[in-house]
């Protein structure tokens, strides 16, 4: 087996080419999945940046290209045209620690979440878990408190919450893949 | 902070990773001469997930129309050629078990010359190039390669430690065929004078690996005239589950 690269962290310049217009909205529609990303501080982190991946309503998990389609005369990124769903989103958090994601209900209970951030050498996975499944294995093995990093919260109808803390009391759980 | 202190604690953690005798691949999440790690890193254990079902061992697909022929070449990007050394950066991406990973979208992103980013929040005093951004992307082909055309980055200043400079280095994003294979990096340039002194750099505790961020001068890729070539695989980890498929 050929060793990987290894991995080095986003820095803090990468905000003039990862994100773009409307990275966060896979469509249109559906709901809205919004939170915070906090240090070790509770302190908001400006700099990160989150991807996410989802199954399509029906559980499927082909994505479709088209989430940066260009202009083809400017080169500009005009983004999805709508019909297919891609399946995958990138936002960047604004001054506040914020981010925003506009999709639909996937077809599987979570949406997959990994998250670069100055300071963060490697990136880490988590899962924002949009309904409590008792099947689902890795809710599973968690106790209750660490589950409940995992959960987003729906504040209302069609929105729901879901925070990243990185390090400290209610620290998110993060994973690994084997 | 001085340098003098940065540099004993990064030798202090280096010594400590070779006694523990374990083999890691990635940057070390905390790793406290990169002072911003130290609030940024969780402190549980990872929670591992072995789900042959999981979304994560499927991932976003790219295609023709999320690049433009120009993205691969950062020196056509503005109306005049950017000051600096031209350069060609090539290499494959291949997964764990040297499959090419096809059709995958690579995004890269450097300081000019003179080491400026072109972004608001740096400072550095030096100059910005009106004929340069530094952000350049373009999709693997049938054999993984990628291929860039851009100029060679400077050293770059920072606020780590008194007197901190990173080497000089162009940031790669890559994606694989599972989510999980995500990786972004940083890709160096051989015989850099400030590898000892760079806590990112060094946050890799292992050599071995660090010495596989650093491309190789290739002469065959060298244009008479024009550019001098450097060659860089990358190779995407992932889950044991990725290397098997069919």
């Amino acid at each position: 087996m050929t060793h990987p690269t290894p991995s080095q962290t986003v820095g803090p310049f990468y905000g003039y080419a990862l994100p773009f217009a409307g990275g966060g909205d896979l469509a249109s529609g559906g709901i809205v999945v919004h939170g915070h990303v906090y240090d070790g501080a509770g302190e908001p982190v400006p700099d990160a940046l989150l991807e996410f991946w989802q199954a399509d309503p029906a559980g499927g998990l082909r994505g479709a290209p088209g989430t940066l389609r260009r202009d083809p005369v400017t080169g500009a990124i005009v983004g999805r045209h709508g019909l297919d769903f891609t399946g995958f989103g990138r936002v960047a958090t604004d001054a506040d620690g914020h981010w925003m994601l506009r999709t639909l209900v996937p077809g599987l209970p979570y949406i997959s979440v990994c998250v670069f951030a100055r300071g963060l050498g490697h990136h880490l996975y988590t899962r924002a878990y949009l309904r409590f499944d008792e099947t689902d294995r890795l809710l599973a093995g968690l106790g209750p408190q660490r589950r409940q990093t995992l959960l987003a919260r729906e504040e209302r109808q069609g929105v729901y919450v879901f925070d990243v803390r990185l390090q400290g009391e209610r620290e998110t759980v993060f994973l690994d893949f084997r | 902070m001085t340098q003098e202190q940065i540099s004993a604690e990064i030798a202090e953690l280096h010594e400590a990773y070779l006694k523990e005798g374990a083999e890691l691949h990635h940057a070390a999440r905390d790793f406290a001469p990169y002072r911003s790690s130290a609030l940024r890193h969780p402190r549980q254990p990872l929670v591992v997930v072995d789900d042959p079902e999981a979304a994560e061992l499927a991932g976003p697909v790219f295609g023709a129309t999320d690049v433009t022929a120009l993205d691969a070449d950062l020196t056509r990007q503005h109306r005049g050629e950017p000051l600096g050394e031209r350069i060609t950066i090539t290499g494959r991406v291949l997964d764990r078990a040297g499959r090419p990973v096809r059709g995958q979208l690579v995004e890269v992103w450097q300081a000019n010359a003179s080491g400026r980013y072109a972004h608001q929040r740096d400072d550095h005093p030096a100059p910005l190039d009106p004929n340069f951004t530094g952000v350049g992307r373009c999709l693997t082909d049938d054999e993984g390669r990628y291929a860039f055309t851009t100029i060679k980055p400077g050293a770059y200043p920072w606020r780590n430690h008194v007197n901190a400079w990173r080497p000089a280095h162009i940031h790669f994003s890559v994606f694989g065929t599972a989510f999980t294979q995500r990786l972004i990096t940083q890709m160096y340039f051989p015989g850099d004078p400030l590898f000892p002194y760079d806590p990112i750099f060094n946050s890799v505790l292992d050599e071995r690996a660090r010495r596989r961020l650093i491309a190789a001068y290739d002469h065959d890729l060298s244009v008479p005239e024009w550019s001098l070539g450097y060659r860089w695989d990358i190779v995407l980890d992932g889950p044991s589950a990725t290397w098997t498929e069919s």
